[in-house]
């Protein structure tokens, strides 16, 4: 059992706890934090079945996660797809399935199922990942979930599943896809920026002319320039298309108001523009806990859940922000640590879509609080207020922590 | 194969973290601007509006007091499918004001739909009673209080000033930054003289709120919150019964009366004419009674006894012959011819000594005695020694307080003209002038101006035989203090007293056998006056009187200026006894010139 790790999970569901209990306090009212009424006294309940949940996952036999993966991976889809149909609609998102008094979401649990299937997927024998058919594949077991879960309109959680790419990377993917990706994403932000889009198509024209003129006038090098240019423009052309015709109006408004909050705080720009003055308010070192105001009196929306990182921005200022995104940089390099030193491809796989998930959260989560990143609802992990996603993360730090404590009875096969 | 991949993650993913530390960094660290930003988010300043002072008159009745007022306010979005029929009856609007009051709001530049704005200012008690039973069935409005002035009299309102709401100019003016916008200032009179005292200080209460506006407890537990201060009452020297009487007289005529009680400067009535109601400028209705009163062509906001500059004429006699007393170019037996060659005159009289002169305002004789005061033949050249002459007199008028501003407790005093050579030098840009171009000075003709208040000072000062204290309307800050300690000051002229025994001996007779014989002595007091009526051509003179009462010990000083109803002894005459019989005796016995002076017949012969 690797301890680091589970210290580490547990400082950050503590700090999670204590700040879910911060934005709940009413300093009138003067609550308890185990009071069951509020959140943090419900968060704690969930704290504790996660334990159980823990002992669970490690009372059961490492070999049955890999041997079971896909049935794992069936039932859980099969869930989502379930909720479609019966579950209860949530802040706009159709994935909740109630069990007596409870709800849960199961599109949670469809990370880790999806994880332990692309592992069992990477760690099959006679997998290559050049093997287009391979890739295929790959990107089917990641589409499945994904798309069903943009059917219960939870399009934070459907993009979850593209953290897969890099984990695809580690295995052995061309890096053509991720640049391509990224390449794409800067001129899409690139178009925003820039009002005229006949400033870019005119550079673009420029830097071709320029390439052709310095390098060797040959045909095939440039046919392949000005192809490539042309789908550069292409690009450009269709963000306008994607952005209104594509995004819904509400999508539409979050990118704007990542490009320019000012623009209406009031209306679209309200939830970064309330998010970055809580958090800015905190200063260097907070204004203490409990004192937050704006985080207690509602300014910012979702406090306890997706914009949970306010509170510690506003109350412990800029060294509990420190602090916290210290603790997840150290999750995440202890997992590639334990990653690396997994005998079998299916353990190492299913390590790396682990830090790959972790890591898409935190950084779209506190990206977006901070104004980096588009409004996308997605929890902080092991943080953010709600059983569904505690568990879902628990479960998913859980099986590996088993299978690295077992890792010496793997026969090597990499 | 994947050789550097581990590495090329675990740099991303530091990188990404680092980036955040940094951003992070800029916007909690370095700028400032968030935190005040959450202050306004989530701190309310709640403004306590202290009382405004009372005024009370001399005898300890209530002038001027605040009574509620309520006003509208709106948080547009909380309005939820508005009546409008129903709405225009309860709050007693026309369908086309209702629209037109929407139309403003969402004009306003401040306006939010979250906030509470005002839409209905200043509601009368009258109104919110009616209101009040309603205001729950129309969600999304608000009543809030405050006070505005009321009066007990409808008199006195020059004196005591209005309050409105403070302007943009005086907004930008205001180097303390005490006033905000929508706050009341005093604008004239005693509100505005006294305005620092009777505001009080402002209470402020820090509250926190939460996104919806609802309160949350006090910010940092009160620490910075403080009471309101109700502003000091202030205690007047008016006597309203006599203020209200004066106006009574004053009615339909354009003019002034001051009265002061000469022992301590203290100002008992002080009378501008035409007037307004002081209620007029209060309430829901203070604009467009503003914009009335304002465009009068009467003027009733020209405040008279202290704006208004005319020339003194024959009252100034009276400080003519002080002067010259006290320079000794004539002395009580004096006599000298009445010739009416040099300047005309009026009445059977031929050769005077100085208390006939004064008793029937012998022009020739005061000429003669301003030729004496300004040739004394100091220099060679006439015109040096009028120079020398007019500088010598022109210091004494002004220990009379003429000249300048007496420094009255109101605002916008005029001081005045008493000439001096500079400026007859100015006036006749350099070329040389003499006593027979200034002549006119003589009998308070010519470039001499002063106001009614300097008028009523003279009259009080002659009362005290040589001194006065500068007149002024409070003689109490708070409601038992001290006047401001400048009214305190005794004034004294550069007349010796036996002089003055002179003056008053001579007004006794004006009263008893002079010109302002008929209607302007008392059965029971010896009242010492002087008349005046100055020149208009072509118009009717102006009908001046000054006077005191009782001649030994007095009580009361007036000086009455009627514009244009000709000689001092008819109309100015008659108010200033009637004045004096009111104060003294607390109701005329003498109701035939009542009736004159409200017939207001003063031309006829």
């Amino acid at each position: 059992m690797d301890w680091v790790t589970v210290m580490i999970y547990a400082a950050i569901v503590l700090l999670g706890w204590i700040n879910i209990y911060a934005v709940t306090y009413d300093p009138e009212i003067d609550q308890s934090i185990f009071d069951l009424s509020l959140n943090s006294g419900r968060q704690l309940l969930f704290i504790a079945a996660s334990i159980i949940i823990v002992m669970s996952v490690l009372i059961i036999d490492m070999r049955f996660y890999e041997t079971v993966a896909y049935v794992i991976y069936g039932a859980v889809l099969f869930l989502c797809v379930v909720v479609l149909f019966t579950g209860r609609e949530v802040g706009g998102n159709q994935a909740w399935l109630r069990i007596g008094s409870f709800g849960f979401q199961p599109s949670e649990f469809a990370k880790f199922a999806t994880a332990l299937a692309v592992a069992k997927f990477i760690g099959s024998v006679g997998f290559k990942m050049d093997n287009i058919r391979n890739q295929i594949m790959l990107f089917g077991i990641i589409g499945i979930p994904m798309l069903i879960i943009l059917a219960q309109k939870d399009t934070g959680t459907a993009l979850v599943f593209t953290a897969f790419i890099l984990v695809f990377y580690r295995e052995g993917m061309s890096p053509f896809l991720i640049i391509t990706g990224l390449v794409a994403a800067f001129l899409f932000i690139i178009t925003l920026l820039v009002e005229n889009q006949y400033y870019i198509y005119g550079s673009i024209g420029t830097l071709l002319l320029i390439t052709i003129l310095l390098g060797k006038k040959k045909f095939k090098r440039i046919a392949l320039l000005t192809i490539g240019a042309c789908i550069i423009a292409g690009v450009i052309a269709s963000v306008d298309y994607i952005i209104t015709d594509v995004l819904k109006p509400h999508q539409q408004n979050r990118i704007k108001a990542l490009i320019n909050p000012d623009a209406d705080p009031l209306g679209f720009g309200w939830n970064v523009t309330q998010s970055k003055i809580a958090i800015g308010s905190g200063g260097f070192s907070g204004k203490g806990f409990l004192k937050g105001t704006q985080t207690k009196f509602d300014f910012v929306p979702e406090q306890s859940t997706d914009f949970i990182f306010c509170t510690i921005g506003e109350e412990h200022g800029w060294l509990g922000s420190l602090l916290l995104i210290g603790l997840f940089v150290a999750l995440f390099l202890r997992i590639i640590f334990l990653a690396e030193r997994q005998k079998s491809r299916f353990s190492r796989t299913y390590a790396y879509a682990v830090v790959c998930i972790f890591f898409f959260h935190f950084a779209v989560n506190i990206g977006m609080t901070i104004g980096l990143f588009p409004v996308i609802g997605i929890p902080l992990p092991f943080f953010s207020y709600g059983g569904s996603s505690l568990w879902g993360f628990t479960i998913l730090l859980f099986i590996l922590l088993k299978l690295d404590a077992h890792r010496m009875q793997v026969l090597q096969r990499i | 194969m994947n050789e550097g991949r581990k590495e090329i993650l675990q740099i991303a993913f530091v990188l990404v973290a680092l980036i955040f530390v940094v951003k992070l960094f800029f916007i909690q660290v370095l700028d400032k601007r968030y935190e005040q930003l959450a202050d306004s988010n989530a701190i309310l300043k709640e403004i306590e509006y202290p009382f405004r002072g009372l005024i009370y008159d001399r005898n300890g009745k209530l002038l001027v007091y605040n009574s509620p007022e309520y006003d509208l306010y709106i948080v547009k979005k909380e309005v939820r499918e508005l009546d409008s029929t129903y709405f225009c009856e309860v709050f007693s609007l026309t369908q086309e004001e209702l629209r037109v009051k929407f139309k403003e709001l969402r004009a306003r530049k401040e306006y939010s739909s979250v906030k509470p704005t005002v839409f209905l200012k200043q509601l009368s008690n009258l109104d919110f009673a009616k209101i009040q039973d309603h205001i729950d069935e129309f969600p999304g409005f608000y009543i809030q209080a405050r006070t505005t002035r009321a009066y007990t009299s409808s008199s006195a309102a020059n004196a005591l000033g209005y309050v409105s709401e403070v302007s943009k100019t005086q907004l930008e003016r205001d180097s303390t930054k005490f006033y905000r916008q929508g706050d009341y200032i005093g604008q004239s009179g005693i509100e505005a003289f006294y305005e620092n005292y009777l505001r009080g200080q402002r209470g402020v209460r820090y509250k926190l709120r939460n996104v919806e506006g609802l309160e949350k407890g006090s910010f940092k537990n009160g620490t910075y919150d403080t009471l309101s201060v109700p502003g000091q009452d202030l205690v007047t020297t008016l006597d309203i019964s006599l203020q209200e009487y004066g106006e009574f007289l004053m009615k339909g005529k354009a003019g002034s009366i001051v009265a002061i009680e000469p022992g301590t400067g203290e100002i008992l009535a002080f009378v501008s004419g035409p007037s307004y109601d002081p209620m007029q400028l209060t309430g829901k209705h203070y604009s467009e009674n503003f914009a009335h009163i304002s465009s009068d062509t009467n003027k009733p906001l020209f405040n008279r006894p202290l704006m208004a500059q005319y020339r003194p004429g024959s009252i100034f006699k009276i400080a003519q012959a002080m002067t010259a007393l006290q320079e000794k170019v004539i002395f009580p037996d004096t006599r000298i011819r009445c010739d009416r060659s040099v300047i005309n005159c009026h009445g059977a009289h031929s050769n005077e000594d100085l208390t006939g002169a004064i008793t029937h305002s012998c022009n020739p004789y005061f000429h003669s005695v301003l030729r004496r005061m300004l040739n004394k033949g100091i220099s060679e050249s006439p015109y040096d020694d009028t120079r020398i002459g007019l500088e010598e007199w022109n210091k004494h008028i002004r220990s009379f307080g003429f000249g300048n501003k007496l420094g009255i407790d109101l605002p916008n005093e005029k001081g005045g003209l008493i000439p001096d050579p500079a400026y007859y030098d100015r006036a006749y840009r350099g070329r040389p002038w003499k006593f027979s171009n200034i002549y006119s000075l003589a009998i308070g003709e010519g470039e001499n101006l002063v106001v009614p208040m300097q008028m009523a000072n003279f009259a009080a000062t002659v009362a005290n035989r040589g001194y006065f204290y500068t007149p002024h309307l409070v003689k109490s800050v708070g409601k038992t203090g001290k006047p401001l300690p400048q009214y305190e000051e005794k004034h004294k002229t550069t007349i010796d007293s036996a002089n003055f025994y002179v003056a008053v001996a001579a007004m006794e007779n004006v009263v008893k056998s002079g010109t302002g014989q008929y209607r302007a002595s008392l059965q029971d007091v010896v009242v010492c006056g002087k008349t005046g009526s100055v020149q208009n051509e072509p118009r009717p003179d102006h009908s001046v009187f000054i006077a005191f009462a009782p001649k030994e010990n007095p009580k009361i000083a007036v000086s009455v200026y009627v514009e244009f109803s000709g000689q001092g002894a008819r109309a100015a005459a008659s108010i200033a006894s009637l004045m004096i019989e009111k104060y003294l005796q607390g109701s005329t016995r003498r109701p035939h010139i009542e009736q004159y002076v409200l017939n207001g017949k003063f031309l006829d012969p």
